[in-house]
């Protein structure tokens, strides 16, 4: 440890991952463990998910602590994600980020875990200011900071991107392989297709639906017509095409210079290269995300954690209870000028 | 596109740039909807051409209903192109911030009955931005860019629709967009008349509850 560092241990709980990452007050993240609940079908069920959080928080503390070499009596922060998410998985993650920070003593703060994925990404390709486009499992947002705020630009008006992708391949019997995630499983399939079946394109203003996307793709599924990979590239190009075209959207209107892709889907390599298509059209500068901050992690909530602490937030324990429905625009962001 | 003399961009947009240029001696906006790359060029084909034959449609229809749009001149489908009225004036979200709060009030009661008119109509605008709203020099707001709207009267699709133009406001005007809003569904009331109104405004709410970490739910659960 260098004398004149500081650490974050910050704890990510709001969904299937259970993280714990560490990270200096200038940036370097020294750890970043995860261990993820795969159910053994259906969904994520919050009750489960959570026992799993619960079973592993010691094991992924003792590792997360090892790899950044760093003692538990060396934290000066404590930052856990308050949500939004699923309640019994926030509440782990809280539990565990209250007990640690009055036992040594220092202190804690509640992360919005939308901000999070932002930070993250800015953090990691280095983007000051730009147009963010936040796919995941739970979440599908377009957003931009204007005054003390991530405003939300777009959003989906039923459920997340991942979420169809996710909810596709299970009705498609797909299954989790070696850790890879379900979407994961339908872009390599959708690689292999190359006919483009109609489903409904559905775009609103600036926000998309993608339910009706979703029950199309799957009744044509159980028709038995069309070939699963056709059906996976389908579902992918018209899906993404929707959100990249509420992104450009975005950027025109906000006539920003940045457009970064962060959360789970943000690995798809389909859907990087249509909002570097988007960037490009309009002198924009693209990132994504790093793979490894991709998907829900602790690094990332520890990182956020650090930009709150650092101007003058913290969260008293009494006030630490979880916010199953905390929506990005409702956070000041004081570390932005 | 006969006879379009030399065009300069006005403005690129995510869905189409427009050109001022000048058609048989007048001031025209051509609007061309440009090839998009990232989508495959079936469906990008399909998409351009819909939208470039439904929006003119559409904009006839409102002025049926005497919402002002610009007069359309030619629809060029090869291109996907429109060339129409230059209607010259400022945008309201360049309006709005800068007049006083009984102007404010004014204009939003007078989008608000636009709003209603078209709706009555059986038109869904599909993008209430304070930007698709022109005021002339001599006071008249015109609507435009109806390339996402729709002929219906469904409850769903008119809430939808004002459901728009709320969080348009809240993410360009997020210090006046409450008195806006309210002015607008004063306006709009006037029009289609106080229960009809108010099943929108509901609808409104319902559609808010479906997304996800709305604040009105935290009570609900």
């Amino acid at each position: 440890m260098k004398p004149d560092n500081k650490y974050c241990l910050g704890i990510e709980s709001t969904a299937d991952d259970f993280g714990i990452g560490i990270v200096t007050f200038n940036g370097d993240i020294l750890s970043n463990v995860s261990c993820g609940y795969i159910p053994e079908e259906g969904g994520i069920h919050p009750r489960e998910a959570a026992r799993h959080h619960t079973e592993a928080t010691d094991k992924v503390l003792r590792q997360s602590l090892y790899k950044a070499e760093v003692k538990p009596k060396d934290l000066s922060l404590i930052a856990f994600s308050q949500g939004p998410g699923m309640g019994p998985c926030l509440r782990t993650g809280a539990t565990a980020a209250r007990a640690l920070a009055s036992y040594l003593g220092i202190p804690l703060i509640g992360v919005n875990h939308s901000v999070a994925h932002i930070e993250i990404g800015k953090l990691e390709t280095k983007s000051v200011d730009p147009v963010t486009l936040y796919v995941s499992g739970g979440n599908t947002l377009i957003s931009a900071f204007d005054t003390n705020r991530y405003r939300i630009f777009g959003e989906t008006l039923d459920i997340a991107l991942g979420n169809c992708l996710d909810v596709f391949a299970r009705a498609a019997g797909l299954k989790h392989k070696q850790g890879m995630p379900l979407g994961a499983v339908v872009e390599r399939l959708a690689a292999k297709g190359n006919k483009l079946i109609a489903l409904p394109y559905v775009v609103k203003g600036m926000d998309v639906s993608l339910s009706g996307l979703l029950t199309a793709a799957t009744s044509l599924l159980r028709r038995g017509k069309y070939k699963l990979e056709d059906l996976c590239y389908s579902l992918q190009e018209q899906s993404f095409s929707m959100v990249t075209e509420v992104t450009e959207r975005a950027l025109a209107h906000t006539e920003k210079q940045e457009v970064l892709l962060t959360g789970g889907v943000a690995s798809n390599k389909r859907l990087q290269q249509m909002l570097t298509l988007i960037a490009e059209e309009h002198d924009a500068k693209f990132s994504v995300v790093p793979r490894q901050f991709a998907s829900d992690n602790g690094a990332m909530i520890a990182w956020t954690g650090i930009l709150a602490y650092t101007h003058g937030l913290f969260t008293p324990i009494e006030k630490s209870f979880v916010k199953l429905r905390w929506r990005l625009e409702e956070v000041d962001i004081p570390w932005i000028k | 596109m006969d006879k379009v003399e030399s065009k300069s961009l006005l403005k690129k947009g995510a869905e189409a740039s427009l050109f001022l240029s000048s058609w048989h001696g007048r001031r025209v906006i051509v609007k061309a909807r440009l090839l998009k790359r990232y989508r495959p060029r079936k469906l990008d084909e399909k998409i351009r051409n819909y939208r470039t034959v439904h929006e003119p449609q559409l904009m006839h229809e409102a002025k049926k209903a005497g919402v002002p749009t610009p007069a359309i001149l030619l629809v060029d489908i090869k291109n996907s192109a429109i060339i129409m009225e230059y209607v010259e004036g400022k945008q309201i979200k360049q309006v709005l911030p800068n007049v006083s709060q009984e102007q404010q009030h004014e204009l939003c009661v007078r989008i608000g009955v636009l709003v209603g008119k078209m709706h009555r109509h059986g038109v869904v605008h599909g993008d209430l931005t304070t930007s698709n709203m022109i005021l002339t020099g001599e006071g008249k707001i015109f609507l435009v860019d109806f390339g996402l709207g729709e002929k219906t009267s469904e409850l769903e699709a008119r809430g939808v629709d004002l459901h728009l133009m709320k969080r348009a406001l809240q993410s360009t005007h997020y210090k006046l967009w409450e008195d806006c809003f309210r002015s607008v569904q004063e306006g709009y009331s006037s029009v289609l008349g106080e229960e009809s109104a108010k099943k929108v405004f509901e609808k409104i709410s319902e559609i808010e509850l479906r997304g996800r970490y709305i604040e009105e739910r935290k009570q609900s659960s």
